[in-house]
């Protein structure tokens, strides 16, 4: 046995997350419980400060929808997400974000937020809807406001969240694990709101050696919000809907300012422009191949067609670009002073969002006003807040959406009580960091209406379940302590499994059955079938994952939410029997896009009693 | 590896009960030696070069050194961040310097007021956030 002390803690509202759609959740429930003597409590894996994606920090807000200049509607929002998924969107979803976002934008601005100002004093724009920050500090800033709005009595940091705490079909809180001292954590709640953001390390990264950890988005996004809501019962959607972002080749650093500030094209290794050389394929897609902006999936797709045929590298043509932008500047005085102001903001997009781009940069000497450089696809990640969509099925909002979408309370998942955000829901994506926040406030006060209306019950909780809870959360250490004498090398032992290597054979059945980097991102039914065969094995032998310490328990912890993520992946894309995101997974044995049968979502619920998944279509509804 | 911590820079916080370094880190890496009283990162192939480490520690003790199995050998990218600015310097493998700064902040630290000075009242049925409309700039929050 281990020793453990067992921590209680009794709230209403229970904000699992401490990220961007969390901190949203905190400021927004803070004012609605004062109102109401409500009680919230927040648990983050990390510290506030410097957790969840945007740890680094950004340099953009993507979503802002300029509402109050007239420069957008709400309409134009909604088709641009629906287009930019190949038409599978809860419109309700996306039209309630975006009409909220303009609001946390400007809250962030009033918080300290660095936004770049034209001459005028209005934003600068880097796309449509993208705005340029100095957002070295952007994560500081927002955590700032949500723990000066709850109190730092109420925020419960390093504490690991690995299930949830059910009595029957109801949520009535979470548990998890301090990472810094033995003690199991118990969170009974009248209403809980996951936002433990999207996942990472599910297929085998391209980098394999200490790279392995310089994913495009955040290796500690680690899958807890799927786990989490499959585990409680709740209808999850668009589980096959990864993401497969196209970024400088092996550290990631971001080409947004590249493609849609500075105006750049791509290349392959002879020149050519796989948009336009490419763009017959597009006619394979239907509407979805005509509308402007091209989908991401779809230009990822005329990329990956050039380096197939071995057309590759695939360049960047940064230096072509500058080139262009300063030759606007007729006075050579002006010209140059251009050339130093674009070269610093190619920099800091760097500096403030992927710095490890920036080493590379500097390690092979590269210029971007001189020479091109690599671009490549990334290995797929879940994210429902960015351009992927997956997370759990909630309710939309009571004044936009269809009655079959709605059921009561905004942003509350099929569990009465639970509700998600940001990564967290599915099938309302292009939210980025501002949606997520503006998302995280909208659920944060539908659940204060929930209690406030519905006067749900203090959760009994049967003992019997938390202690069967604890044991099997701490069940990692046991096992080692039992086992490590029994080899002379703690790391090979026939009794057990370390995590890294738990994580390993999840990667490389992921990435050689799902359609990773190394199969080009193409699988099918028979590839599916035997992956699946091979979970199997994988998902008993996480009952023998050992662990050494409390922070490789976290490690543990982390791979068996991974592995729920990847299975509910690779059943949606078996049942979903077409291609639909060519650019970011490939079905060999069903290759068309079939608008007939599959402009439908895809949902599943997992029991977690008989281990059995259900799936069903769900048609879309138009809305606006 | 990735972070790296420098020991004759690195105090061990001055055995506080916890190391900046260790407080600071998305990913739980960092840990402190307390026999040497020197931190380390407990597992390079898990860093994501975020810097958090590297920004925080009091003693500018901590510096990365690109991914061994990528990056060549040679450079360095090293941060300096105040209560309102970042000050980057960039060491290229052919010796090239360049130097950026820039604002990150505009507010002092601490002091965010989560209403962004605005007072609304609107009620807790419909879709109106607290801070709205007023926050939107608008005189109501859209609706179908
Ligand atoms: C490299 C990169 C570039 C990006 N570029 C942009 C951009 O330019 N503009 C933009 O607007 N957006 C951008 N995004 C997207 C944006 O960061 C995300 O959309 C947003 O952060 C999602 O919010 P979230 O709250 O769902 O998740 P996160 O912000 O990631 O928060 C997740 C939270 O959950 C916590 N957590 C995780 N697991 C557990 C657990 N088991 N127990 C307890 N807590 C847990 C984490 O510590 C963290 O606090 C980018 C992201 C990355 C990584
Ligand atoms: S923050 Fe710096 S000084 Fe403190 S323990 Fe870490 S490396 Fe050492
Ligand atoms: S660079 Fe980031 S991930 Fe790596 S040790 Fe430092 S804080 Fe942790």
């Amino acid at each position: 046995m281990v020793d453990f002390k067992t921590i209680e803690v009794e709230t209403d509202l229970l904000i699992l997350g401490g990220g961007m759609a969390a901190c949203g959740a905190a400021v927004e429930a803070a004012y609605w419980a004062k109102k109401n003597g409500l009680k919230v409590a927040l648990v983050d894996k990390a510290a506030m400060d410097r957790s969840g994606a945007v740890a680094m920090g950004l340099s953009a807000l993507n979503q802002y929808v300029g509402l109050k200049d007239g420069e957008n509607t709400i309409k134009d929002y909604v088709d641009y997400v629906r287009n930019d998924l190949m038409g599978i969107t809860r419109e309700d979803l996306v039209a309630s974000i975006a009409r909220h976002v303009d609001s946390t934008v400007h809250l962030f601005e009033k918080w300290g937020l660095p936004i770049w100002k034209d001459k005028n004093g209005g934003y600068v724009h880097e796309g449509r809807w993208q705005l340029m920050i100095n957002g070295e500090s952007y994560k500081i800033v927002v955590a700032e406001a949500a723990k000066n709005a709850l109190g730092t009595a109420n925020i419960y940091e390093r504490v690991f969240i690995t299930h949830p705490l059910m009595e029957g079909d109801r949520c009535v809180g979470a548990v998890g694990f301090s990472v810094r001292e033995n003690a199991f954590y118990v969170f009974k709640s009248r209403a809980t709101l996951v936002a433990m953001g999207g996942a990472v390390g599910v297929f085998k990264p391209r980098s394999s050696g200490e790279g392995a950890g310089r994913a495009w988005y955040p290796p500690f996004n680690s899958g807890a919000s799927a786990f989490f809501t499959i585990q409680a019962g709740a209808e999850m959607t668009c589980q096959e809907v990864r993401f497969i972002p196209v970024r400088f080749k092996d550290a990631y650093g971001p080409v947004g300012a590249w493609f849609l500030l500075f105006k750049a094209q791509a290349t392959n290794g002879l020149g050519e422009n796989y948009m336009v050389t490419r763009k017959a394929a597009l006619d394979n897609y239907g509407a979805y191949g005509k509308v402007k902006p091209v989908p991401a999936n779809l230009r990822n797709y005329l990329m990956m067609l050039d380096v197939m045929e071995g057309k590759g590298p695939i360049y960047m043509q940064t230096a072509e670009a500058i080139k262009k932008i300063a030759e606007s500047e007729t006075d050579p005085k002006a010209a140059k002073k251009k050339l130093k102001e674009l070269e610093s903001e190619a920099w800091e997009d760097f500096l403030d969002m992927t710095i490890a781009q920036a080493i590379l940069w500097c390690a092979t000497n590269i210029q971007p006003e001189v020479e091109p450089s690599e671009i490549a696809a990334a290995e797929p990640y879940f994210i429902g807040s960015h351009s992927g969509a997956s997370g759990a099925w909630v309710s939309g909002p009571k004044d936009i959406a269809p009655p079959e979408y709605f059921w009561g309370y905004e942003n509350m998942t099929t569990i009465t009580g639970l509700f998600a955000a940001g990564d967290a829901s599915g099938a309302s994506s292009h939210k980025f960091s501002s949606g997520s926040h503006a998302e995280g406030r909208i659920a944060a006060k539908s659940a204060i209406r929930f209690l406030v209306n519905e006067k749900p019950a203090k959760p009994k909780v049967n003992p019997a379940t938390v202690s069967a809870l604890m044991s099997r959360v701490t069940k990692p250490l046991v096992l080692f302590e039992e086992n490590k004498d029994k080899t002379t090398d703690v790391t090979v032992n026939p009794n057990y499994i370390l995590p890294k290597m738990y994580m390993m054979r999840l990667q490389k059945l992921m990435d050689e059955y799902a359609g990773g980097v190394s199969s080009q991102f193409t699988t099918s039914k028979y590839l599916l079938e035997k992956g699946l065969h091979l979970m199997e094995f994988l998902k008993e032998d996480s009952e023998n994952l050992a662990a050494r310490n409390l922070h490789e328990l976290m490690r543990c912890w982390e791979n068996i939410h991974r592995t729920y993520q990847a299975d509910a992946h690779m059943r949606s894309i078996l049942f979903r029997e077409e291609t639909r995101w060519p650019g970011y997974y490939f079905r060999s044995d069903c290759p068309k896009l079939d608008e007939k049968n599959w402009n439908a979502f895809v949902n599943c619920v997992y029991n977690a009693t008989n281990n059995q998944w259900t799936f069903k279509k769900v048609p879309v509804a138009k809305v606006l | 590896m990735p972070s790296f911590v420098v020991p004759d820079k690195c105090d061990g916080c001055k055995a506080l009960d916890k190391t900046a370094c260790q407080y600071i880190c998305p990913n739980d890496l960092m840990v402190l030696d307390k026999e040497k009283q020197k931190a380390y990162n407990q597992d390079p192939t898990q860093c994501w070069e975020c810097y958090c480490c590297v920004k925080i520690c009091p003693q500018s003790a901590i510096d990365v050194r690109g991914y061994a199995d990528f990056v060549p050998m040679g450079a360095s990218v090293v941060p300096m961040r105040s209560t309102d600015s970042i000050m980057w310097t960039l060491k290229f493998r052919n010796g090239t310097i360049k130097r950026f700064k820039f604002p990150i902040r505009t507010t002092p630290e601490g002091q965010a007021d989560p209403t962004g000075g605005w007072a609304n009242s609107p009620t807790l049925d419909g879709p109106t956030l607290f801070t709205e409309p007023q926050s939107l700039g608008l005189n109501a929050v859209w609706s179908k």
